[in-house]
């Protein structure tokens, strides 16, 4: 008795939930057979061929590309928000609440309510689509002063990191001593953004930092060192005149990347200023290396600031803070542009000065040390 | 045996005095959720009521021609819901082949409301109630009519609220729990016209 009941449910709603999928898949079959879709994504960096029907926060999740998204697709959270200029349809009303009338012009749509049907092209925030992950071999070590380390790394065979000049990479430590966990820390990076197959990294050993103890002690040359990257939104705008760039301490980092970036480029035109900051002469490093593309540039002048120099340091540069040089030397924000990348204290004394003379949100670009 | 009202009364009830939000509080989720704008509401009403007809309609064919005859009542509530979750989505999938500027307007709402219970609700009032079919399809009709006019009535009182300066507490959900509240013993006031159980 108890199992026929039991049978007779089971069978019921099989055929009743078989039925209704029946229905369905011939519906799906039959009405949402878009057939293949090509995703032309950043302008032909990268060209998807999917199949069309669903929407397009799930087509991209299936192609590895994940638009961030906390509500799961009902239009309530307003977070998967991806520029389509072509093939996207009108707005819907269920985005219309999540998308401002300047986001409207740029094509910004909320991807879980657009649905692949024809052939589309996309603009995806290069973070999101460009974001790997590494397995790098430890090649150079080298003392850059008595607290910061040069850490040059491979890439493996074939694989390459495609950044903007002024980026960072998250680094990730293995267990060592009494640290029983991985942590990961973000670097800038400081070579090249030319040179897709190394990273280096400048790491100043904090006093009683997890990563940076960890490199400064346990890491040698040989091993294997976990990166993901690259992230951020400090690089390279360029639209004015001269780029005043400032930094202290490991904050060269993205600095000498992007002077790079600026001399590869063949941006005769842009002039530099680099302020580089240090309490003492002991803290300068790079110094032949900049002086060198000083010369060799004349684009480029690099004005090394100490702030407490002593009588034997013999030195003829600028004295003081770097905000000393910067007040004296900086006339105004205009046609300006100024990228700043230090310790907390230094950057809001920095940027205090550069609003007096006329910098804006806009034209001010930092990475602060948090 | 179908009770003995007009369907007529059970149209006007459903809409006035038995209203799915205003005296059921039924399908909340998406009446609080997209209530924000006048525009975006209509077109969440007029979803809400397409699949209203078209549910109780296939629902109570599905019960009295499937449930009733093979006995199947204790699986009612799993296969109306199932029923409903196929119609809705076989709905969107058309409208979306045949009718985009519709579906632009209209079917971008349906995955939000197939698990509106506003829409199990209609459903199982009109099996508990025993309507026929003719009952049946106009208390779905006058349900779905009912439920749009209280989340525009909400979204319209929203769009003005949103220009007032508001204490931080009141300001969102709160607001428009108190504003549906009002609006519910306002409509309180329309009870003796008539009434459906």
């Amino acid at each position: 008795m108890d199992f026929g009941a039991i049978l007779k449910t089971v069978i019921s709603l099989a055929a009743v939930s078989g039925a209704l999928s029946l229905v369905i898949s011939l519906a799906e079959k039959l009405l949402n057979n878009y057939g293949t879709c090509e995703l032309d994504i950043n302008a032909g960096r990268k060209k998807l061929s999917v199949k069309g029907g669903s929407s397009l926060l799930s087509t991209l999740a299936g192609e590895k590309i994940f638009i961030p998204s906390a509500c799961g697709g009902k239009a309530t959270c307003g977070l998967c928000k991806v520029a389509v200029t072509e093939g996207a349809g009108p707005l819907l009303l269920t985005e219309e609440p999540y998308i401002s009338q300047e986001e409207r012009d740029r094509h910004i749509r909320l991807s879980c309510q657009v649905k692949v049907k024809r052939d589309m092209k996309l603009l995806i925030p290069e973070d999101l689509f460009n974001i790997r992950e590494f397995l790098c071999e430890l090649v150079e070590m080298e003392d850059m002063t008595y607290d910061i380390k040069r850490l040059r790394m491979k890439l493996p065979p074939g694989q390459t990191i495609d950044f903007k000049a002024g980026q960072f990479v998250q680094f990730y430590t293995k267990p060592y001593g009494k640290v029983k966990e991985e942590v990961f820390r973000a670097y800038s990076i400081s070579s090249k953004a030319s040179e897709k197959d190394h990273v280096e990294l400048l790491i100043r050993l904090v006093p009683n930092g997890i990563c940076t103890t960890y490199v400064h002690t346990a890491l040698k040359v040989g091993d294997t060192v976990r990166l993901s990257g690259p992230y951020g939104d400090f690089y390279l705008r360029g639209n004015c005149e001269e780029l005043i760039m400032i930094a202290g301490g490991s904050g060269l980092a993205p600095i000498r990347s992007l002077v790079y970036d600026v001399i590869e480029k063949g941006r005769d035109d842009l002039k530099m200023r680099f302020f580089f900051g240090a309490n003492t002469m002991r803290d300068f490093y790079y110094m032949e290396e900049f002086a060198r593309i000083e010369k060799e540039h004349p684009n480029f002048s690099f004005i090394p600031c100490l702030a407490f120099p002593k009588p034997e340091d013999n030195w003829k540069g600028a004295e003081g803070f770097v905000t000393v040089a910067l007040q004296e030397q900086v006339q105004n924000g205009e046609n300006r542009e100024a990228y700043l990348c230090g310790s907390p204290g230094m950057l809001d004394a920095c940027i205090r000065i550069l609003k007096e003379k006329g910098f804006t949100d806009r034209t001010i670009f930092f990475d602060k040390f948090t | 045996m179908a009770p003995n009202i007009s369907p007529l009364i059970i149209f006007l009830a459903s809409i006035i005095t038995s209203n799915m939000i205003l005296s059921n509080f039924l399908g909340m989720c998406s009446y609080l959720s997209v209530s924000g704008e006048y525009r975006t509401a209509t077109g969440l009403g007029m979803a809400v009521t397409l699949v209203l007809v078209l549910t109780t309609a296939i629902n109570w064919l599905v019960y009295q021609y499937v449930i009733l005859p093979l006995e199947l009542v204790y699986l009612q509530y799993i296969i109306f819901i199932m029923v409903i979750a196929a119609l809705v989505q076989i709905l969107e999938m058309g409208m979306d082949r045949f009718t985009p500027d519709l579906h632009a307007k209209l079917g971008i709402f349906l995955p939000l409301i197939t698990v509106n219970c506003a829409i199990l609700g209609v459903t199982l009032f009109m099996v508990i109630r025993s309507y026929n079919f003719v009952q049946s399809l106009l208390f779905g009709l006058g349900s779905g009519l009912g439920w749009w006019l209280a989340i525009n009535m909400l979204a319209a009182i929203r769009e003005k609220m949103a220009k007032v300066k508001l204490p931080p507490g009141i300001r969102g959900p709160a607001l428009s729990f108190i504003i549906t509240g009002i609006m519910a013993m306002a409509f309180v006031g329309f009870s003796g016209i008539f009434t459906i159980q």
